[in-house]
Order: C-alpha cells, then structure tokens, then sequence
C-alpha cells in the first residue's frame, strides 16, 4: 500500500530533545491525595456532573456524562470522595479557572467491576462506537476529540485506510514513543478493534524513524497477531509529520479539502496512545482513567515518562520525577512548539496531556528585539499549508482582516515553523492566533447584528405590508366610485391609445 | 508555585537578520579579494568609505526616528547597502561619490520609506542610479586591469588613496590608467559599425568576457552558490536573472553572431553575476513567492539585456532591478502559492 512515500511541503529539522525522558521506562505513579477533574478536557461541550459532594465514588465510575454529541464523559481516576464541584485552575492557554469535579482520594484505588467487551469480534460496529463513548476516550496526541465519532465512518463512501499516528515530531515529547515500545500489543490490538468499528480495508501505522525501537516492538506485535490489513510505515523525521494533514500527504500523496476531513478522502486518523486506550476499554473493560505524560526538560531533577491518573496534579507529578531543578523559567504543556505556558503548576493532568516540560532560561531564551519583516521569504518556504506568513502578518498588522482571510489565515495549523525561522524574529503564531480571535469576535458581532437586522426587518416588512394592504382598500373603493360616474371614461382610453400606435407607427416608417 | 506565561514556539530562534546579512558578507570575499588582485585597492577603499557614511547615515536616521540604536545596527543591512555601493564604483572614483550615494540610499531610498523591511526600491541601486545620471563622467571612469597597463603604471595603495581623495596624483596620466569597460567598448565599437569578431580580438577581452572580469565573476558565482548552499537565498532570482539575459543574448547571437556579443560575455560581464547574486536578491525588495521571484529575476535578465542592447547605459542591472522593484507588488498580487488543500486552479 504505502510502497512510495510522498513529502509534504515545508516543515523543519528540528532537534529531538528526546534523549532524557526515554533512558528509562514508563513508570507508574500511584494515585494522589487529591484528583482535580475538569469537566471540560475535550473538544466540545463539557460533561455534566452526575455526582454530588460527599459522595464516595469508586475508580471508573463515570463522575460525569457527555452532553450533547460532540462531547465526551470523565470517569473518576481513583476511588475516594467528591469534595467539591467547583472552579479550579484548568491547564488552559487563558490561565483561567473552569469547573472541576476534586475528588479527595482514600487511598484504597478501588475500582468498579469492569465489564470486557471480550467477544467484540462478533460485536457490531455500533456496540464498540458505544463503548469506547462510554469510555469517555478522546484524541489522545493533544487534540481531544471524542474519539467514537471519529469511529462512524462515512455511509456513502466506504473507508478506505486507518491510519496511527504514532509519529509524534514534536521535540521533548516521547510519551507515544514509550506507549510503543512498551505497549505495542496494546496498539495494535487497538488498531483491530478500530478497523472493526470504521468497516476500514487497511491500517497505515505510521513511525518516525528516530524510533526505532518503537518500530521494532511494533513490528513485533504485528507478527504476534498476524493480521495482514495492518502495516507498519517508517516515515522521516520532519516537523509537523505528526500534523493529521502532513502525515496524510506524506502516506497517501493526497491533500485533505481545506474545507473538509480526512473522511472526505476515505481516511481516517487516530493517534496511538487513543488506539491503546481503545483496546483497554473494548478488552479489559476499562475507562480512560489514565495517560502516559512526558516528564521533561531541563527544569525537572528526573526526566520520564510517567503513567499518572487524569486529574494529578501537575505539582505532584513534578515532585514524583523528583522535583524541580535549577530555575525554571516556564512550566509548559505540550511541545515547545505547539504547547502553552501553564500559570500555575496547581493546574491537572487532564487528557490531553501528553507533556509536561519544565525549561530553564538557557532552554528557551526570552525573544530578542523583533526587527521589521524583510519579506526573506524563510516562513513561506517553512510553512506546511503554503501560506505566505509574511503576507499574513503584514495584513494582520494594517488590521485588515479581509485580506488576511483571502491569504487564508484559517489554514493555518499554528505549528510555529514559520515562527522559529523568522530571522526578524516575529512572534507571527502569536499575530496569527490574534487574527483569528479578531475575526472570530467580529463574526459573532455580525451574527448578533444580522439577528437584530432580520428582526428589525421583519417588523418593517409587516408594517409595510398593513400600509399596503390599507392603500388596496382605498384604491378599489375609489375605482368603484368612478366607473359609477362615466361610463364612457374605458371608450376614451382605447381610443386614445389606439391613436398612439398610429403615431408610433409613422414615427417608424 | 506560579510561573511566567509566553505565547508558543519557545524553541531558539533558529537564526537572525544580522547572521543572514553577514553570510552575505562572507560571501562576497573571494570576489572582492579578485577584484583588488586584478585592479587595485580602490574597491576595499571605497567600500572603507561607504561603510563609515552609511553607518552615520543609519545612525542618525535611526536617531532622528526614534529607533533603538543596537538591534538595528545590528542587523547589518547597511553594511550590505554599502559594500554593494562600493562594488558599483568605479575603483578610483573620487571620496564624495561614495559618500553621496550612500547617503542618498539609507536617507531616501530607505529610511524616508519606512526604513528596514519598508523600502520598495533596493537601496544600493537607488544610490547607484543617482549618481550615474548625477556625474556620468566620474561613474564611468573605469581603471584598467592591471596587465593592460603594465605593472610600472600600476596604482601603489597609496597612490590609489590619494587619487580617491585628492585626484589622481601628478605625474599619472589618467588615461593611461583607466580604459572603457568591456561593455563599454563593445557598446561603442559595435557603434561604429564593428563586427564583434574583430572587436573582440582585443586583449581586454580576456577569455570570454574581459580579462579580470570574468574571473571576478567566477569567484562572485560560488559566493552565490554558497549563499544558495546556506539557504540564504535561493535558486529562483538568480537563475532567473541568468536565463533572462543569456537566453534573450543566445537568441540574438544566433541570428547574428557579428552584431550580438555571446550569452557567455554577457552573463560574465558588467555587474549581472553580482546583480544576480547579491542585488536582485535583496528579499525586501522582491517580490514574496517562489514563482513570483523567478518571474522577477527573468524579467530583470531581459531588462538588462534590452537596456544593454538598445538602451542609453552601457549596463542595466540597476535600472532593471528598480524598475522590477516597482512590478514586485504587482507580481505578488498573480502568483499567490496554492494553499495546502485548496483547488489545483
Ligand atoms: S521569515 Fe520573518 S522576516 Fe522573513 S518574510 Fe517571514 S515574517 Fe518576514
Ligand atoms: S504556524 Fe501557520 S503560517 Fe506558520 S508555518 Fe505553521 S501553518 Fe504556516
């Protein structure tokens, strides 16, 4: 299937920065005094408590259900007891609180009865979308999106490939890396019940080949389970080839519709970590209910990769690697590339969270003076989607959001090439992002004063109408009044123009 | 324990304008270095000159504006404004052409635009064409190569500053020192109704396109391909601007090879290697895409070549490239890049 590889466009080498976090194993951090979950760590609406303060709740017990379709249910991480349903410190780029459900653990980690869903080969596609909802599974590479609608395919169009993502280009970030190598069963067995779920022809597993190790264990797997729609794709190591739409280009040659998803081209794309996630509930009947996180970078006594319950607190997953080290400058979660600063490391692990890192001002040095744009060129030529970053951040500046839309700001992924290689050193991502809220902001206003147009429109049109339709009576009594006064008033006008059209007639000859 | 908040990429920036500037730099010394071998240290002493004019230029423009001094001065593109000044003087030239040039390109052509990033023309060239319609005698006093003089007429260093700031000394007879260009000499004997088989039998000519001349041009081209090695700069304007004239000149050349000089002595002659490299090449000025930088450098190639041909100037890299400066808007508006996932037009 993927015998030709095919190179996106743009992109960057970028180092690895992997080194410290994946010399030892993934170790597992036992459950914390204290769980903060938020309701909302997906993309969607956020789940609705279906607990109260002071009751006990046990591990995999859903705390809270998904609202509405696109949302996604939190399970609590640890046996112990609701304290609180209240605003707490979320990992967000706003630095904001949001409500969380804090459960104060009791120490015992008590699970419910899990229930296997150990036949799912004879089960249908509907029972394992259901069970994986249930399971309140999201994009597990950062993106947290409800993972069962992702496992819907399209009806009209059969789905041709499943692809994993287990590229993860990111630098500093290794926790898919030791999910593979460790855990390769996991993912692929994940990959089966996935392919089950989506009527999917084949499976693309695709790996960066800075990891060979992970390709191995893989390959492994694969000769355990000897299921021939399944194949492993060694990519190279380029950033953004973790990117949903860069990875599909690179596999398949083909370009997702600006406009569109990947099912539109009979794909569909998930990432590693969620197809292991997958596999533990279907198999063992487990909700999500814990991630693997990178624990790095150069502000962290002991860089790993550490299995924590959703809902650990970032403090204490710091304090498990051995603390901080030295002076650290930023606390971020993520990539240094697409990640964000954390306010506070009071703030939890929640599902998203595939990094933790904790750089040192020698890391990341402060931005120096931003000089003016010299139109070099560098961020077009960086960037994956083809825009012209200097065009958009030029427009961006005047304020003309119009031109920035026609440069096609919305394509933009925020993967931050066009950013790094500046040689003026404009924080452009940060211009961009700017734009988009602007716009997004001016939308709603125009929606708001659509709405007020329409109504103010509407009552127009009705008095309009109660004008006209009063006009009509007037019009009709009139003519009544006068056909009574001459009958011969009709004989003149047909005479009159009758005699027109001679005139027009001479006129012409 | 609370930290500081910072939008995304946190990663070091990968390099700067002043670390691409002096790339630049570096790659113009082999060249110069032939340039001095074969005509003296008028070019070093006129690039002394342009430097510390531009510098106070900047400087005082910079001041005069309100701008941070440092990251400015910094970011070396004055630097380059007058080394690519120096390059289009004649060697010899006296003091205050340099100067004036210079200054004429970072007040006007730069700063009263906006300054860095802002300027629509590129600067040197704007200089350059200032000069040349302001003292065309001076601008076309060109020294001889060396060995069409002999080395007993040869410029001393000394000689050559004291004919760069005071005239050329008594007892050197100018004409014996200076000589027409190649382009020049081509350009008047052709002119006169010579065919370029005999016109070219003089030993000016060198091996294809004047002696001394087409080396400076050898050593101008692995600078550039070095610059294209580093990434600073890429395949498109050059190529462009080479193809653009060696393509029109090998058209012509092969209607009539007796009246049109060859590709070759026009791609190695006059300042189109270094126009190529080094001034078309000036990003702020050009236009923004890959396709539309290549449209760009062809038609600066066949601007010279017309200019050259059938225009007033012996050479045309300068007005090409100011007149391109202006079309480069106009470029960027027709060859916008396909963004990923949209209609192939
Ligand atoms: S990389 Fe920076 S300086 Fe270069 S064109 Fe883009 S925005 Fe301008
Ligand atoms: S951040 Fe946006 S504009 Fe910049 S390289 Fe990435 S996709 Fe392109």
């Amino acid at each position: 299937m993927a015998e030709r590889l095919h190179r996106f466009r743009g992109g960057l080498e970028l180092p690895g920065m992997k080194e410290a976090a994946t010399a030892s194993p993934i170790r597992v951090m036992p459950p914390p005094k204290r769980i903060v979950l938020p309701l909302s760590q997906h993309i969607g609406e956020p789940a609705k408590p279906r607990v109260a303060p002071g009751e006990r709740v046990l591990r995999g017990q859903m705390v809270a259900a998904a609202e509405g379709v696109i949302s996604a249910a939190i399970h609590a991480s640890t046996s112990g007891t609701v304290v609180a349903i209240e605003d707490h410190l979320v990992p967000h780029p706003s630095g904001l609180a949001a409500p969380c459900i804090i459960i104060d653990a009791d120490g015992r980690d008590e699970a419910i009865e899990p229930v296997p869903l150990s036949d799912w080969e004879n089960r249908d596609a509907g029972e394992i979308r259901e069970r994986v909802r249930d399971a309140g599974i999201v994009g597990l590479g950062g993106a947290a999106f409800p993972s069962w609608i992702k496992l819907s395919g399209n009806r009209d169009q059969p789905l041709d490939t499943l692809i994993l993502n287990g590229a993860e280009c990111e630098p500093c970030i290794s926790c898919d890396d030791m999910l593979m190598r460790e855990r390769a069963d996991e993912v692929i067995s994940g990959a089966r019940i996935m392919l089950r779920a989506l009527h999917a022809r084949h499976c693309l597993v695709a790996v960066e080949d800075n990891k060979p190790e992970a390709a191995e264990a893989l390959q492994a797997a694969l000769a355990k389970f000897a299921d021939p729609r399944i194949e492993l794709v060694i990519v190279p190591s380029r950033y953004p080839q973790g990117g949903e739409r860069q990875l599909i280009e690179t596999l398949t040659g083909r370009e997702v519709p600006h406009d569109g998803l990947p099912l539109d081209i009979g794909i569909v794309c998930h990432n590693v970590a969620t197809a292991a996630a997958v596999h533990r509930a279907v198999v063992h009947g487990e909700p999500l209910t814990s991630r693997i996180v990178t624990v790095t970078g150069g502000g962290v006594a002991e860089p790993c990769n550490v299995e924590a319950r959703i809902g650990t607190r970032m403090s204490e997953l710091i304090a498990f690697c051995g603390g901080y080290r030295g002076d650290v400058a930023r606390l971020i979660m993520g990539g240094p590339m697409m990640g964000f600063t954390l306010r506070s490391d009071d703030a939890p692990v929640i599902k998203a969270s595939n990094c933790l890192l904790a750089g040192t001002a020698e890391e990341f040095a402060p931005r120096r003076e931003t000089l003016p744009c010299i139109r070099c060129g560098a961020c077009a030529d960086a960037c994956p989607a083809s825009l012209l970053p200097q065009m958009l951040y030029w427009h961006t500046r005047a304020r003309d959001f119009e031109r920035v839309q026609e440069y096609d700001l919305f394509d933009c992924i925020e993967c931050g090439s066009c950013d790094l290689v500046c040689p003026s050193q404009i924080p452009l991502v940060s211009h961009f992002r700017y734009a988009k809220t602007e716009i997004w902001g001016k939308n709603e206003e125009r929606a708001k004063a659509d709405n007020a147009r329409r109504r103010h429109e509407a009552r127009q049109a009705r008095l309009e109408r109660e004008a006209r339709e009063q006009e009509e009576k007037r019009r009709r009594k009139l003519e009544a009044l006068e056909k009574m006064k001459s009958g011969d008033a009709k004989k003149a006008e047909i005479a009159a123009a009758l005699e027109r059209a001679q005139k027009r007639k001479e006129e012409r000859s | 324990m609370n930290f500081n908040q910072a939008p995304a990429p946190f990663l070091k920036p990968l390099t700067s304008v002043g670390a691409i500037m002096r790339q630049v730099l570096y790659a113009l010394v082999p060249a110069t270095i032939a340039y001095v071998w074969f005509f003296g240290w008028g070019i070093v002493i006129q690039m002394l000159i342009a430097v510390v004019f531009a510098l106070a230029a900047e400087a005082m423009m910079l001041s005069l504006r309100g701008r941070p001094l440092r990251p400015f001065l910094g970011d070396c593109s004055a630097l380059i404004t007058a080394v690519l000044l120096a390059w289009a003087l004649p060697p010899t030239a006296p003091w205050w052409l340099a100067a004036v040039g210079v200054i004429f390109a970072i007040v006007f052509a730069k700063h009263l635009y906006g300054g860095l990033g802002y300027n629509v023309f590129n600067p040197a060239m704007a200089g350059y064409v200032v000069l040349l319609i302001s003292f065309p005698q001076q601008m076309t006093q060109w020294i001889a190569p060396d060995f069409l003089i002999g080395e007993s007429v040869r410029l001393s260093f000394m000689e050559t500053l004291q004919a760069i700031f005071a005239g050329f000394p008594a007892g050197i007879d100018i004409d014996a020192v200076t000589a027409a260009t190649p382009l020049d000499h081509l350009r008047t004997q052709l002119s006169q109704g010579a065919v370029i088989q005999e016109i070219t039998t003089h030993p000016m000519y060198g091996m294809a396109a004047g002696h001394g001349w087409e080396w400076i041009g050898v050593f101008l081209l692995l600078g550039g391909a070095w610059l294209m090695y580093r990434r600073v700069i890429k395949w498109q304007i050059p190529a462009g601007v080479l193809l653009g004239l060696g393509g029109l000149a090998a058209i012509f050349w092969f209607i009539d090879p007796s009246t049109h000089a060859s590709p070759l002595f026009h791609v190695f002659s006059g300042a189109a290697i270094l126009g190529a490299f080094f001034i078309a090449t000036d990003p702020v000025s050009a236009p923004a895409s890959d396709k539309g930088r290549l449209i760009y450098g062809l038609c600066i190639g066949v601007l010279v070549y017309v200019i050259r041909a059938w225009g007033g100037y012996p050479d045309g890299i300068a007005f090409a490239v100011l007149l391109m400066n202006m079309a480069a808007p106009f470029i960027d508006h027709y060859t916008k890049p396909r963004t990923y996932g949209h209609e192939r037009p």
